[in-house]
């Protein structure tokens, strides 16, 4: 009773490539065009090894091209009503499923994965995709009022999911009015080539989705090019690390969908029958060429050997072989250098002690193919356990007890996605939230779906895919149209001219208290108590006027070191219900309250503002903790309406230890802005206040200690911020870090958060702190905050 | 044709090829033509049954996706409807069921495909019957006097059919007197109450009875799935009827709101495999009600061969139920035969 064949046709796609001479251009402005080089090179079918088609390379000209096209017909398309967009995007939705099978074939062709994934997966997701975007176009205006398009976008995906990354990148980045220029990955870019034609046909107005075709160096110039406003990109980790050097500094936003080493949590009382085809989805999916496989199968010590015995009868039984061919489970590999890569691992997991299983039976000789491979014994030191093998192998490690499972699931420096298998609804729902990744799959693995959005921690990346979240990562808060509120930027403008240009008639709030005042000599402020600072030196701070106010300590690397532990030390505030967080913040407003009039005087002092300024900065201060207080219960997630019977928890989850580097003015109302919102939502941060003026934030330190604040949740280190700046991008420890102050120094901190690819939020340009449209809300609780997606399928 | 027809070739090419042999470690299953020795049953294992659960949400995934990971087409596919009818229990069970159309059916029984098509297909020396009649009591008789000659058993519902509620002696009367009769398999209904209630010492008494009573006959136990509220209490009856000693453990009774479905069979069958895997005892699988096509007929194989294995694909392992589908399958052979698709009246009826 053997299966026999059972190829799908390609004869269709092999008549599309004849049409085009199985020869492309890039597309630009709605038309195919030829690579102004006119060099080309070659893709294959993995399946056979054999030629398919020659596409362009694409070169500076060509991306300048694009640009410039996507650039021409950005403001006419981001004017276009929202409805205006969605109709269009429901064109693309109804095109794709028009051809569905087409692409299907194509995807498989190009790529190698199996006919039957392209056809029930990535199809079907990537229409889904545009329908469920076509939603957010219409209703754009009235859910994204007060934001705009960012411009043009440039994408780069990668070659595993070749439309569906098209997709989940052109979408939200269509709806939300932005244009685009997109290279696909060189080993497989036919679907979208295939998809250029449909939308010409849809009637997409030209310019608005542009394709250019080529390898890394294509890449390199979008992403380098002045006139892209942000970079998507889907791929390596190392690659990763290259665009956020590159995008440093020059304000492009920048979403990274990157690598992953998932964990696939077994625990004892899972249904274990279905954990082996849970297992079968996680890492045989796609060949195991996917980011969020499931690649460590972590299991309960008690039932480990069941489990492996299970897996081993499954994969007796699974099917390697022509990708279209409807009965095999898994296609080729995709290239013959990913397959040299996994064959390399492999032979290293060997080499370094683990076990070693394959199946008895054997893959095709011809084509690029690798069989389901089993890793027992496996050491968490071992290579095969710490990188993404990026290929159908699966590593297994045993745990003892619930803490041990997230303990091994999180020892990593990736963080995209988990699976947790238990029947026990108190155990899933107690690991799920505690590991670190962007979605979890409660007894289930590899669900996707445009309403919940997709997307890392860690050195997986940072933004979502999909969902009202992802549509935040294509927009841009409309700041110019709102009427500037002047008062305050007079001031603001004022404090930043400090010491420069003093003002007699200020110095009159100083005779108030000025040599009435014992010596203060504030030190760093780190986990709950004040500190030496490690250099031994201070800094002199001088007031409007020259006169020397004090001396701060000078704070240097080993301070940033020592309060980003004790701000990892204090990671049980995340855990605090945000009501209780709600009352400390409103016990520092309390409390900062009733020294108002003294914090008035030294703001005066420090900014050469009047004693006016300085009460009107308390109070604005006081407004801002308020605020944050009245959100800290309030930034809650939501439950996405996924299409099957489940609900999809997208939560809101703190970063974890934030550097935060103070605007130089204002000095106490700019601090507080940005440590607000950051401990209202449950993360722990190390402060550099502003350089010239952090008497009145080294004055906050006995608020904090009278304000129920647990130590080490706000730290403070003075000193020149730009270096304090730079040790905290560097610190593989801190997960983010908000800038505020020079270009120069942007640029450095941006280059410098390479190393666990932290989350940087800088600005250089300068901000009506004031004015709480501007200096407040939800853009700084986003910005607090990552979506961590549970998805709970339930039934009795 | 595409280069999707490469056969999977037999030459292993890898770096490391550490085969270990733990898969042996598994039971014995029969060889093809080795008759399997019956479930002798066990003790009831309470642990075993507390232990059992299952994952609706997961199962359901494997279930939908099942069929969309295997298909078998042309040549392979007209082989696997002629095996499809020989695991066929043909099947009448109406309260107006008469001599005459129980004499019917099993003349079909012995000629289920017109012989022209057999022919066509080059199988007409198979002799191919199907795999047992299946009938109320009151017609045994008639049905083994119809059969005699030939190899197809007959099967009698029983234990008070379909509700099973009648008091327990006069179930197992009926069960002595089909086997009296003739009858050389009996497909018995539980009493669900006693999954419902989690009563598995007398559901396991009750089937254990059932066993004693049938002697030689071979016990196929039906669930009633449609009627155990959970997939959870399917896998857990089924686990009590296998340690009772059921030779066969089968879904429905094909009287119930739901019966036969993807999901409930997937349960059922890791159930015996995990039966096999513990004790070493092989039990066949008979899902029935609501089979009628020839490709849901072709999933449930594709089911049994992934889940349990190629031995299973045989009569003496697996059943189906049914009564309309053997018409749909004919009309399947005619079409792979003459490339024209057919029509039900062109086959002799049931």
């Amino acid at each position: 009773m053997e299966y026999g064949p059972a190829p799908e046709s390609d004869a269709a796609v092999r008549a599309w490539l004849s049409k085009h001479g199985a020869r492309f251009g890039h597309f630009v402005n709605g038309a195919f065009v030829p690579p102004h080089d006119g060099a080309h090179f070659d893709v294959h079918d993995p399946g056979t090894g054999r030629i398919l088609a020659q596409v362009a390379q694409g070169t500076v000209t060509d991306v300048n091209n694009a640009i410039d096209a996507a650039r021409s017909a950005q403001p006419k398309w981001g004017a276009l009503s929202g409805h205006a967009r969605a109709r269009h995007l429901y064109a693309l939705a109804r095109t794709v499923q028009r051809h569905a099978r087409l692409l299907a074939v194509a995807e498989s062709l190009d790529n190698g994965k199996s006919i039957r994934e392209t056809r029930d997966l990535d199809i079907p997701l990537v229409v889904r995709h545009f329908y469920h975007h076509a939603g957010w176009a219409q209703l754009f205006d009235s859910e994204f009022a007060g934001y705009a398009p960012l411009g043009v976008v440039g994408q780069i995906i990668p070659w595993n999911f070749p439309l569906l990354m098209l997709a989940w990148k052109v979408a939200p980045a269509l709806a939300a009015g932005n244009t685009v220029v997109l290279k696909p990955a060189e080993f497989t870019p036919l679907s979208a080539l295939m998809f250029a034609e449909l939308v010409r046909d849809a009637g997409l107005p030209p310019g608005v989705f542009n394709l250019v075709t080529g390898d890394g160096t294509t890449g390199a110039a979008i992403v380098e090019h002045p006139g892209v406003d942000k970079i998507a990109f889907t791929g390596s980790t190392e690659v990763g690390r290259h665009i956020r050097k590159a995008t440093a500094g020059t304000g492009k936003s920048l979403s990274l969908e990157l690598g992953g080493k998932s964990p696939f949590i077994v625990f004892a009382d899972a249904d274990l029958d279905s954990v082996v085809e849970g297992v079968v989805d996680a890492i045989w999916f796609n060949q195991g060429q996917v980011c969020c496989a499931g690649s460590r199968l972590l299991v309960q010590e008690g039932i480990a050997d069941a489990l492996t015995q299970k897996l081993k009868v499954r994969m007796e039984r699974l099917r390697v072989g022509a990708p279209l061919d409807k009965a095999v489970d898994m296609g080729a590999i995709v290239a013959p250098v990913q397959l040299d890569r996994i064959r390399e691992l492999v032979a290293q997991g060997v080499a370094e002690g683990a076990s070693c299983w394959q199946p008895t039976w054997a893959e095709p000789a011809e084509g690029w193919f690798y069989p389901p491979t089993l890793f027992t014994n496996v050491e968490p030191a071992a290579t095969i356990a710490q990188v993404e093998i990026f290929g159908p192998v699966l590593v297994t490690h045993t745990f003892r007890t619930p803490d041990e499972a997230v303990q091994l699931a999180n020892n990593t420096s990736y963080g995209l996605a988990a699976s947790v298998w238990s029947d026990d609804i108190n155990l899933a729902l107690d690991i799920a939230p505690r590991i670190k990744c962007g979605v979890v799959w409660v007894n289930s693995t590899n669900l996707f779906d445009a309403s919940a959005g997709f997307g890392g921690y860690r050195e997986s990346g940072f933004g979502r895919e999909g969902g009202r979240e992802g549509m935040w990562e294509y927009v841009k808060p409309v700041r110019a149209e709102l009427p500037k509120a002047s008062a305050g930027k007079k001031a603001a403008a004022a404090a930043s001219k400090n010491g420069s240009s003093a003002k007699a008639a200020n110095n009159e709030a100083l005779s108030d208290f000025s040599g009435a005042s014992i010596d203060r000599t504030p030190k760093l402020y780190i986990g709950g108590k004040q500190a030496r600072p490690d250099s031994g030196y201070s800094i002199a701070v001088h007031a409007a006027n020259g006169a020397l106010l004090g001396d701060v300590g000078e704070g240097n690397r080993k301070d940033i070191r020592n309060a980003v532990e004790a701000a990892h030390a204090a990671a049980g505030w995340a855990k605090k219900p945000g009501h209780a967080r709600a009352q400390v913040l409103y016990y520092i407003a309390e409390n900062l309250s009733a020294r108002a009039q003294e914090f008035a005087q030294r703001i005066a002092s420090q900014s050469g503002g009047t004693k006016a300024d300085g009460v009107r900065e308390v109070e604005a201060t006081i407004s801002r903790l308020f605020t944050y207080a009245a959100w800290a219960d309030k930034h809650d997630g939501a439950v996405h309406d996924v299409p099957m019977r489940a609900v999809s928890l997208a939560m809101h989850e703190p970063i974890g230890v934030v550097g935060v580097v103070c605007p130089p003015a204002p000095s106490l109302l700019g601090f507080v802005s940005l440590i607000a919102p950051l401990i209202a939502t449950g993360n722990t941060v190390v402060a550099v206040p502003s350089e010239n003026a952090p008497l009145a934030v080294t004055d906050v330190y006995s608020v904090l200690d009278t304000s129920d604040v647990p130590g080490g949740v706000v730290n403070i280190v003075t000193g020149r911020a730009d270096s304090l700046a730079e040790a905290l991008a560097s610190h593989d420890n801190v997960d983010a870090l908000w800038y505020v102050g020079s270009h120069t120094g942007a640029v450095s901190v941006e280059r410098a958060s390479i190393g666990n690819l932290k989350r940087t939020w800088t600005e250089w340009t300068p901000r009506d702190w004031f004015d709480p449209r501007i200096g407040e809300g939800r853009e700084f609780l986003r910005r607090s905050v990552q979506v961590k997606n549970i998805w709970i399928p339930y039934g009795a | 044709m595409s280069s999707a027809s490469r056969p999977l070739s037999a030459t292993p090419s890898r770096p490391v090829a550490l085969h270990a042999t733990e898969t042996d470690q598994r039971p014995r299953i029969p060889a093809f033509d080795e008759h399997p020795v019956r479930n002798p049953g066990t003790v009831l294992d309470l642990d075993i049954v507390a232990a059992t659960h299952v994952n609706r949400s997961a199962v359901e995934r494997r279930a939908a996706t099942l069929p969309a990971r295997r298909t078998v087409k042309k040549e392979w596919q007209a082989a696997w409807l002629l095996r499809a009818i020989t695991c066929m229990d043909l099947t009448t069970l109406a309260g107006d069921d008469t001599a005459g159309n129980v004499l019917r059916l099993c003349a079909k029984a012995r000629r289920p495909v017109r012989d022209d098509i057999m022919e066509a297909l080059g199988v007409a020396d198979l002799k191919l019957t199907v795999g047992a009649v299946c009938v109320y009591h009151a017609h045994v008789a008639t049905a083994v006097k119809a059969l005699s000659g030939s190899a197809i058993p007959v099967a009698a519902v029983s234990t008070g059919f379909p509700a099973g509620l009648s008091p327990l002696p006069q179930r197992i009367a009926e069960i002595r007197a089909s086997v009296e009769a003739g009858a050389r398999e009996i497909d018995v209904v539980i009493t669900r109450g006693h999954v419902l209630r989690g009563e598995w010492t007398a559901l396991y008494d009750e089937v254990r009875a059932f066993r004693e009573a049938c002697g030689d006959a071979h016990l196929k136990t039906i669930l009633g799935v449609g009627e155990l509220a959970t997939l959870t209490n399917i896998a857990r009856a089924s686990q009590v009827a296998m340690m009772a000693g059921s030779d066969v453990i089968k879904t429905s009774t094909g009287k119930e709101p739901t019966n036969a479905t993807l999901p409930v069979g997937l349960v059922m069958v890791r159930q015996i495999r995990d039966y096999l895997d513990r004790t070493g005892h092989v039990v066949g699988f008979k899902p029935a009600g609501g089979i009628r096509t020839a490709k849901q007929s072709l999933d449930w194989l594709i089911l049994v061969k992934e889940e349990l294995g190629d031995r299973w694909l045989r009569p003496d392992l697996f059943r189906f139920g049914a009564s309309g589908l053997l018409t749909d399958i004919e009309r399947q052979l005619e079409h792979f035969v003459t490339g024209r698709y057919s029509a039900a009246h062109r086959h002799p009826m049931v």
